[in-house]
């Protein structure tokens, strides 16, 4: 109703009040009939105990109707608009007992109960104005069909002319008369502080327990891969050396033998090149022993593109945020190689007032996107689940940043270095 | 070889029981799966600074080279005892790889090429200039592996002359006077290092 005067009045606006109102009054007319009901026979039997129960039933009525008026919010603001979601909390365990004994201990329960017990008795009222406002004036409009049953009578057209003068003034009568309602609704039926934003609070944690999952298992795959498969891989190096060995003291004739066992053991040098490329690209041994500033300035000499590295962090950061943001220069640093022909890129990261800062920059094209469903994408993801911001600014002609923000403490406890204990002797020697 | 154990705290026992000639360790070990090799070897060097010991890794970090060779960890001496690092795979070059257990064993300092390698590439990003021509990089490589003059001069198939140069213009390229031996190779580590 903000709008101006012709806007509203053309729009669907007074039609949404109108429906809005009269489903009200039926509604209304339902529930004084249902609860009025519940309360009045409660009431009556509560001297024999049963009495008590159906009043319950009528406090917990209030969950569906409340469940509904904000349904029906959409008939006033459209099927796309934001309405509130519910404030009840989930019922931990199942069966009828455990639901009631939640939702009565609610005050949402009792505050939805409070709703439908205004809005059963209050609604009459509504009706009234409506009933005194509006149809007066279709039957002031009608006027002259009337009167023409006698005879026809100039009054009776400028009765016409007030009835049709007075629709606008009806019409924001309507509106106002809904918008108040939906006002009451949304006041006395949204989610309070510490309702539904407990379970969000409670989601945030479950997605920051399973990013350490994630963590976890990466460390582990890792251990096992160094454990397993490359030992495996540098005895067979070494067997091969020894067999080429063998060969070359032995018999010089060796010929086509030797040079099998040559490139053998090249091919396995190979393997053992990319397993460990691999295990860097999933939890390198460095970062978990010596932090994220030296895991950074060893990507940062292996990277293709000269990489200049500033990282004033003084002690170790929790785990699950170091590897975030190793995760984070890794994939920055491939980027800046692969799409961004940089001659140079610089790693600059910071820790002030609670907040880690890793910026990556290259002289390179710019025009890099986050929304292109490539790397960037799922970096973003997995920085949104320590509660971090990814920016980044790449003009086209560059230079492009890509930064990262994650609050967080410095931690020098052994709790966070992930030394885990394996329980069982299965460790190899390694050597 | 005189014993082979599972992890870190059996390898502390171990020496103290059999006094060995060269330990080789790896720089990962149980019980905490993290750097526990590379701590035993610091604590064995602190209280036995003659014992030679060889760290291997599955892959070199400057991070574990410099600890290692951190002068300071050890008390100062004149002629420390041999102390290598090397990544795992060059057991597979077996001919080189017992020079190099040889050397360590003999108390020579032994620094994989790979470290040399990436702390030259830090120091050249920081004063974004080319400090060592590709040759030099490439005796200083070996230099830091505990070649002597003569075995660089055999493993390049160069005069003495030449080596000579190399390490001449190498030192004074890093404003270093050329010794020979471990305090080259250390000396070479700490101005990569510092700088």
């Amino acid at each position: 109703m903000t709008r101006s005067p012709a806007a509203f009045l053309t729009s669907a606006a007074p039609w949404r009040s109108l429906a809005y109102l009269a489903t009200s009054v039926l509604l209304g007319l339902v529930s004084l009939v249902v609860l009025g009901g519940l309360v009045v026979s409660g009431l009556l039997l509560s001297v024999l105990g049963i009495g008590l129960a159906v009043l319950a039933g009528a406090v917990l009525l209030g969950i569906p109707l409340a469940a509904l008026e904000r349904r029906r919010l959409r008939l006033l603001d459209g099927p796309h608009a934001d309405r509130p979601g519910s404030p009840h909390g989930p019922v931990t365990r199942p069966g009828l007992w455990p639901w009631l004994t939640t939702r009565l201990r609610e005050p949402a329960t009792w505050r939805e109960f409070g709703y439908a017990v205004v809005f059963t008795v209050l609604l009459p009222l509504v009706d009234l104005v409506l009933l005194a406002v509006v149809v007066p004036l279709f039957a002031l409009i009608a006027a002259p069909a009337y009167v023409a049953v006698d005879s026809t009578q100039p009054e009776a057209l400028v009765l016409t002319g007030i009835g049709i003068a007075g629709l606008p003034v009806a019409a924001y009568v309507l509106g106002a008369a809904a918008a108040a309602q939906s006002w009451f609704v949304r006041l006395m039926l949204s989610p309070r502080e510490g309702e539904q934003s407990d379970r969000v609070v409670e989601l945030t944690r479950s997605r920051a327990r399973m990013a350490d999952a994630f963590e976890a298992e990466r460390r582990r795959i890792e251990r096992d891969l160094h454990d397993g498969a490359q030992q495996h891989l540098v005895a067979l190096v070494m067997t091969l050396g020894l067999a080429e060995l063998e060969f070359r003291t032995a018999d010089q004739e060796a010929g086509k033998g030797g040079e099998l066992v040559s490139r053998a053991r090249r091919e396995a040098k190979q393997a053992l090149d990319e397993l460990r490329d691999l295990i860097r690209g999933i939890h390198p041994q460095v970062l978990t022993d010596h932090g994220i500033a030296a895991a950074v300035s060893e990507i940062a000499v292996r990277c293709r593109v000269p990489v200049s590295v500033d990282m004033d962090l003084t002690g170790r950061l929790p785990a699950q945020i170091e590897a975030t943001a190793y995760f984070f220069v890794s994939e920055a640093l491939t980027n800046v190689v692969k799409h961004s022909g940089a001659a140079a890129a610089s790693v600059h990261g910071r820790l002030t007032a609670g907040r880690l800062a890793v910026t990556v920059t290259d002289d390179g094209v710019g025009g890099a996107g986050l929304r292109d469903g490539g790397g960037l994408q799922g970096l973003a993801d997995r920085v949104a689940v320590v509660d971090g911001r990814l920016t980044l600014s790449s003009p086209a002609g560059g230079p492009t940043a890509l930064s990262l923000e994650i609050p967080c403490q410095p931690s020098h406890s052994v709790s966070s270095s992930p030394r885990t204990r394996r329980s069982s002797a299965k460790g190899s020697p390694s050597c | 070889m005189v014993r082979a154990v599972g992890d870190a705290d059996s390898l502390l026992t171990a020496v103290a029981e059999c006094s060995p000639d060269l330990v080789v360790t790896d720089v990962r070990m149980p019980p905490g799966h993290g750097d526990d090799g590379l701590r035993a070897t610091l604590r064995l060097r602190k209280s036995d600074p003659d014992l030679p010991v060889l760290v291997l890794s599955q892959y070199v970090a400057n991070a574990y080279a410099k600890e290692l060779f951190t002068p300071g960890r050890a008390p100062h001496r004149p002629n420390p005892a041999g102390l290598g690092y090397l990544l795992k795979d060059r057991i597979g070059e077996i001919g080189e790889f017992a020079q190099a257990v040889e050397r360590v064993a003999a108390g020579a300092m032994v620094i994989d090429p790979q470290v040399v390698q990436h702390l030259l590439t830090e120091r050249d990003r920081r004063h974004q200039s080319q400090l060592l021509s590709a040759r030099e990089r490439e005796v200083l490589g070996l230099m830091a592996q505990g070649y002597s003059n003569a075995m660089l001069r055999d493993a390049l198939t160069i005069s003495d002359g030449a080596v000579a140069k190399h390490i001449g213009n190498i030192f004074a390229k890093l404003g270093l006077s050329a010794d020979d031996g471990n305090r080259r190779v250390l000396a070479v580590l700490a101005y990569l290092r510092d700088e």
